[in-house]
């Protein structure tokens, strides 16, 4: 069964690099404004909007603008989701007429969904109508993904444009990444998983005949069951394609009306790094460097890959606390082996491990095993990858600009070291890029740690801890990780609802979003207005696999000496202490 | 160079002992507050000091002597890299002190009117304006910098330059530029004082070399940023180890909790104390390498970019080749042997004093044998060059007369004695210019003999020089006033890579415009007032010592020694100056690694005694791996001074190979070096009893 866990990395991996190119390809097109079918069919319906919301298109904006309308726009989605929450009861498609929203979780919520986090305090069955996970989440799902492909489309066009002011139109950018890409992405997605059996429907949930009745513990004999519906499908797509990964149901992609067979899965799981990866290629083309593109791809699979292993590994390796009880966790034809608590037997070791290790590598967060139930090393993978700034892959858009943040970091030492002024793709960085690049590797770590630190010494934070020990700082930890770089998977084992961690998660999914997305802008700003400086023999050049491995190296020496003390008190410690009983 | 400039051994006792006095009187907190890195330790070693005092009063979180032990590193680790910058001031304010001999105070002879002979007044130098002026003659100091207006002098200007061969100055021209605290050795000169006591350019060079207005150059700037930003990380990290401590013992319900002292020693082992002490130094010691150079940089910002130029405009005479032309070969016309043609040219330049005329005389002898004549035995006459006939010869006593110019000047010449240019001849002329040669004619009366090929010789090793520096991306390109068939084959010849021919300051200076618009740094040496606006709009602009004060003035550097290939040197010492800075900061960051692991079972192994298995150094005790880790992290500043001082070694490569390289050294090296490090410190500590 090695073999198994190998060939479906394998399967999973090859194709998504192989899918990565054309897709690439075709959003430089959109970007770019050049033909590319959809564009050119409904370039009606892109004038329209513009029109309507009285934008003129041809605006190119500097970066301030850029920023202030991108944070108007954001700040109106929170507004409406908080306010499509707080009147859910009165407003229409809640056949289960779920009451209103609390106001810290509706908080919580719209912050998570406009942050592009999802991180859920909730169940979306038991919490949210059919209005408001249509209207207010779905709506957020393209949106808050769009504005993380814009602000990226912002920055490249710093390293192309020469000494102009601005960086290009907000709006525009913005209706480009949802109308041609997020939407017909969406569209084809959602179509095959309906396919597989994802619901999409307006019906109230329905009440079924269990096959085998149960007793509950009051001894109550339990013959009926309610089943939740609703229109998942739709949601289901872009939260894997936008790396949102709120599920429409409380347990996320392991839920079979979300994810119920293999090719569903496949898919969704190649759907969360999509178009993450394709947008290095994006970058490549519109850089006039495709080598460039490829290298910021490679460094995320040379970090990804490992990880994926490790992960399959611990898990494989089951636990050795049942070794010890004598019971035979060794895969053969009867069973799969290794620790499959919280799993779905559907889906094995490798497709749960792939699908943490996306997930989180990505700022997805969705899920279709339970994190919490990993192995001590297992589950600290998915929490290193987030904390290593979710840069391996990422968010859409907002993944490839962190990587960007760290490659200034990495030419400029690497500059110093062959003892030049740094230049990245024929710009030369300097000191303000380095302020703003250092913003950016700063806040997630400030805000992981810091918001741990508070949780554990604050009564409220500990008492929703369920796991004593290293397991439960762990838990907290994960959450701040997940919340403090906007991935939105969670650990489990918390009971996060409450209005200690709605709030104070809340405030870390904000900072994390919008301090890193406006230095961001800043440098596309601070790019344009560069002269380009032309590569000769004494430019380093950023393609090569020593610049790559010296990026990857700058990414997890950040990333690991950071968090090394808290994941040794954490998961490290966990597993020594099992392995050691 | 010589006496002042030579360069001192690294750790010479004259600047050690000051520099350690001066690393604890920089202790103050005011000095340490530009300094992020360091300011943490400052107040980290404050810190472990007031819990040193509580322990001794009975109330310690740890035993008294941990604490000291720790305390007591912590200092020393500030006092190493206060001692790396006093050690770099110390070189600075040593050759600064034998510059201050040079300004006595000397009396000046004010001249009521700027002429000679006028009756002057004598006052203290100090006491001098801007356009005064003054008289100096033989044997006495210039008391300020100015311009000569009247006279020619020879003078010492070895207290600047470290050269003791004499100087001319002289009024007009390129060489009118004087120096305060230089000696006039024979004649006079009148000069007017052009600058106020104080803003002299000895007053400035001092000011360098003692760093006393060193400013943040924009790289220091950038790197300061990263390192304040892993300082802050750092910080972060070790603080919220505290409630990540207490909290894990509520939950394990026993252990004890992590000490203040043992995270304060994490903190200053992880932040980049490496770098962030020795930053300083290696600034001030990059400018003290120009000057051990003999160049001296108006700013350290000029030192640095001098590591980013990419292209270099070189004046081709002096620089890429010798002064002089010189004859290669005797191409005869039609009928003439090639001895009779040299012959007749040896004559012809005999008394030619001209290295021109010389190189004929010496290929003649050495290629066609022909022996040296005396000119008087021959009874001849000799024809000096002059403007109106652009021709120069000999009068035989037997009535031959031979004569040798410029093809125009001979086919004139010949032309009035009814005579006619062989037109054979004419297509060898063509083709010596093209090769960047300089045809020269030889004619005996209307009978035209042949040609002497003149041709500029290119400096030995030049062609190697241009090469390393086109493989570390440095386009080279030749500034002359030839005519562009020649500048180009002269710029193939030395293996540059473009030319600018008859290249005048408009152009020179569109030359360089072009190149910036272009996004290129450019460098460039000049001497002249001509060359003045180029100086001023390159980027690295190096102005000759012996160059007038407005070239001088223009420049960014300037070269004292006057040696236009010194540029290279200066390219080579600024790229140096940021290896050095990378490597270290890549270095201190890898020794991170082992750092961990020798201080985070240590610090947890009360909590969580499984957490011992990360301790793979197999250091003694707890105490041990914290002070190991300490004492390693403050020891590596020392080991690496003389490494900051003299800089990373630099040889011109691509830039692939090179950061390869610094990795593998630097990078590489840092990660192993502190588990060795660390190891043998912990094993001192317990072969001396020193830990429990």
């Amino acid at each position: 069964m090695i073999s198994n866990n190998i060939i479906q990395s394998g399967i999973f991996l090859f194709v998504l690099v192989l899918a990565a190119k054309p897709l690439g390809i075709y959003m430089a097109r959109i970007y770019e404004g050049k033909p590319a079918g959809i564009n050119t069919w409904f370039g009606w319906l892109e004038r329209w909007i513009y029109r309507f919301a009285n934008i003129n298109p041809e605006i190119s904006m500097s970066w301030k603008t850029y920023a202030v309308a991108m944070m108007f726009f954001n700040m109106f989605g929170i507004l409406v989701v908080y306010v499509l929450q707080r009147l859910q009861s009165i407003l229409p498609l809640n056949p289960m007429s779920i009451s209103s929203v609390a106001p810290d979780l509706a908080f919580n919520t719209a912050v998570s969904f406009a942050t592009n986090t999802n991180w859920q305090s909730y169940g979306g069955e038991t919490t949210l109508s059919y209005f408001s996970q249509m209207v207010g989440l779905t709506v957020q799902n393209f949106v808050s993904a769009a504005t993380g492909m814009a602000v990226l489309v912002a920055l490249i066009r710093g390293f192309v444009q020469k000494q102009v002011e601005t960086i290009g139109n907000f709006w525009v950018d913005l209706v480009r990444s949802t109308l041609y890409i997020l939407i017909p992405l969406a569209l084809i997605l959602s179509l095959v998983l309906v396919s597989q059996g994802v619901v999409q429907t307006f019906k109230p949930y329905t009440k079924v005949t269990v096959l085998q009745p149960v007793k509950d513990s009051n001894g109550n004999m339990i013959e009926e069951q309610v089943l939740a519906l609703g229109p998942a499908a739709s949601q289901v797509a872009i939260k894997q394609l936008g790396t949102n990964g709120g599920g429409f149901f409380n347990v996320n992609s392991a839920h079979p009306f979300e994810n119920p067979t293999a090719l569903s899965n496949f898919l969704e799981v190649l759907a969360i790094l999509l178009i993450s990866a394709a947008l290095c290629y994006t970058f490549g083309v519109i850089v006039r460097d495709k080598r460039q593109g490829w290298a910021l791809l490679a460094a995320m699979l040379i970090i990804f890959i490992p990880c994926l292993l490790f992960c399959i590994h611990m898990e494989q390796n089951g636990n050795p606390l049942l070794n010890n009880l004598g019971i035979n966790q060794k895969t053969s034809a009867l069973q799969s082996g290794g620790n499959m608590e919280g799993k779905e037997s559907r889906f094995g070791i490798a497709s749960s491990a792939i699908w943490a290790t996306a997930t989180t590598a990505a700022s997805n967060g969705s899920v279709n095993s339970m994190h919490d139930s990993y192995m001590p090393l297992g589950g600290m993978i998915p929490m290193w990858l987030m904390q290593l700034g979710e840069v391996i892959f990422g968010g859409v858009g907002s993944g490839l600009y962190g990587m960007i943040a760290f490659v200034i970091i990495a030419v400029f030492i690497a500059g110093l070291m062959i003892g030049r002024t740094p230049e990245y793709l024929v710009k030369k960085i300097e000191s303000y890029e380095m302020k703003m690049a250092s913003l950016m590797i700063l806040i997630p770590p400030i805000i992981v740690l810091v918001g741990t630190a508070t949780a554990v010494i604050l009564t409220q934070g500990r008492q929703a801890i369920l796991n004593p020990g290293p397991h439960g700082f762990s838990e907290v930890l994960y959450a701040f990780s997940s919340a403090g770089n906007n991935n939105g998977s969670a650990f489990a084992g918390l009971s996060t609802n409450n209005i200690f961690y709605n709030i104070a998660l809340g405030i870390a999914m904000f900072f994390a979003r919008y301090w890193l997305a406006i230095p961001t802008l800043a440098i596309a700003g601070s790019l344009s207005k560069k002269k380009l400086v032309p590569a000769t023999q004494g430019t380093l050049p950023t393609h090569t696999l020593l610049f790559i491995i010296f990026l990857v190296m700058i990414v997890l020496i950040v990333g690991a000496l950071t968090f090394l003390p808290a994941l040794a008190l954490g998961p490290i410690v966990e597993h020594l202490m099992l392995v050691g009983t | 160079m010589d006496t002042l400039h030579k360069s001192k051994s690294l750790f010479e006792p004259s600047i050690v002992g000051p520099a350690i006095i001066d690393s604890i009187k920089k202790l103050d907190p005011r000095h340490h507050i530009k300094n992020p890195v360091m300011f943490v330790v400052l107040v980290g070693s404050i810190f472990t000091t007031g819990l040193y005092i509580q322990a001794l009063l009975g109330h310690g979180e740890a035993p008294a002597s941990f604490i000291l032990s720790i305390t007591l590193w912590l200092w020393f680790t500030l006092i190493f890299a206060n001692f790396s910058e006093a050690m770099a001031e110390g070189r600075g304010k040593a050759q600064a002190a034998s510059l201050r001999k040079a300004r006595k105070d000397i009396l000046a002879k004010k001249l009521s009117k700027p002429e000679h002979g006028s009756a002057y007044e004598k006052i203290p130098a100090s006491k001098l304006r801007k356009q005064d002026i003054v008289i100096v003659e033989a044997g006495d100091i210039i008391p300020m910098d100015g311009e000569i207006i009247e006279g020619i002098a020879s003078v010492d200007e070895s207290a600047i330059t470290g050269e003791s061969a004499p100087v001319i100055r002289e009024s007009g021209g390129d060489r009118s530029a004087v120096t305060g605290g230089t000696r006039v050795l024979s004649d006079w000169i009148i000069v007017r004082v052009s600058a106020n006591p104080g803003e002299t350019f000895l007053d400035h060079m001092i000011a360098m070399v003692e760093g006393a207005k060193r400013q943040k150059t924009p790289n220091e700037i950038a790197l300061s940023i990263l390192l304040a930003v892993f300082t802050l990380i750092f910080l972060l990290a070790t603080v919220t180890l505290l409630p990540f401590s207490i909290y894990s013992i509520t939950s394990a319900g026993h252990g004890a909790q992590v000490t203040v002292t043992v995270l304060v020693a994490l903190l200053v082992c992880l932040i980049p104390t490496t770098i962030g002490g020795l930053l300083p130094a290696i600034g001030i010691a990059g400018m003290d390498r120009m000057i051990q150079a003999n160049v001296i940089a108006t700013s350290g910002r000029a030192v640095e970019a001098a590591g980013d130029v990419d292209v270099l405009l070189l004046d081709k005479t002096g620089t890429v080749t010798l002064g002089n032309r010189q004859a290669v070969s005797f191409i005869p016309t039609k009928n003439i042997s090639v001895k009779a043609l040299a012959d007749a040219a040896q004559l012809a330049s005999l008394s030619d004093e001209t290295p021109e005329g010389r190189s004929v005389v010496i290929l003649a002898k050495e290629k066609y044998g022909i022996r040296e004549r005396q000119i008087h035995e021959l009874n001849a006459r000799f024809i000096p060059f002059s403007a109106q006939t652009r021709m120069s010869g000999v009068d035989l006593g037997d009535g031959r007369q031979i004569r040798k110019g410029s093809s125009d000047a001979i086919e004139e010449y010949v032309k009035k004695l009814d005579g006619s240019f062989p037109e054979d001849l004419k297509t060898e002329i063509a083709s010596i210019a093209r090769n960047g040669g300089t045809p020269l004619v030889v004619t005996e009366q209307k009978n035209v003999l042949g040609v002497i090929q003149l041709k500029d010789v290119v400096k030995g090793g030049i062609k190697e020089r241009f090469a390393e520096l086109r493989s570390m991306g440095i386009k080279t390109i030749m500034i002359t006033g030839d005519n562009p068939l020649t500048a180009a084959a002269i710029a193939v010849e030395a293996g540059m890579d473009d030319f600018l021919a008859q290249a005048t300051p408009e152009t020179k200076l569109k030359l360089i415009r072009d190149m910036q618009t272009g996004g290129r740094l450019v460098a460039m040496t000049g001497d002249g007032t001509n060359d003045a606006p180029a100086l001023a709009q390159a980027d690295v602009a190096v102005a000759m010592n012996t160059g007038t004060q407005a070239a001088k003035e223009a420049g960014n550097m300037i070269d004292l020694d006057s040696n236009p290939t010194k540029l290279i040197e200066v390219v080579k010492i600024g790229k140096q100056l940021l290896i050095t800075r990378g490597s270290l900061t890549t270095f201190s960051i890898s020794n991170d690694i082992s750092k961990y692991f020798a201080i985070i079972p240590a610090a947890f192994a009360g909590t969580y005694p499984a957490l011992k298995v990360l301790n793979i150094m197999h250091l003694a005790t707890p105490e041990s791996a914290v002070l190991s880790a300490v004492i390693f992290n403050a020891l590596i500043i020392v080991f690496l001074i003389p490494l900051a001082l003299r800089g990373v070694k630099y040889k011109p490569m691509p830039a692939n190979r090179l950061l390869r390289d610094n990795l593998l050294v630097y990078g590489v090296g840092g990660i192993i070096a502190p588990f060795i490090g660390i190891k043998l410190i912990d094993m001192i500590l317990v072969a001396l009893n020193l830990v429990r």
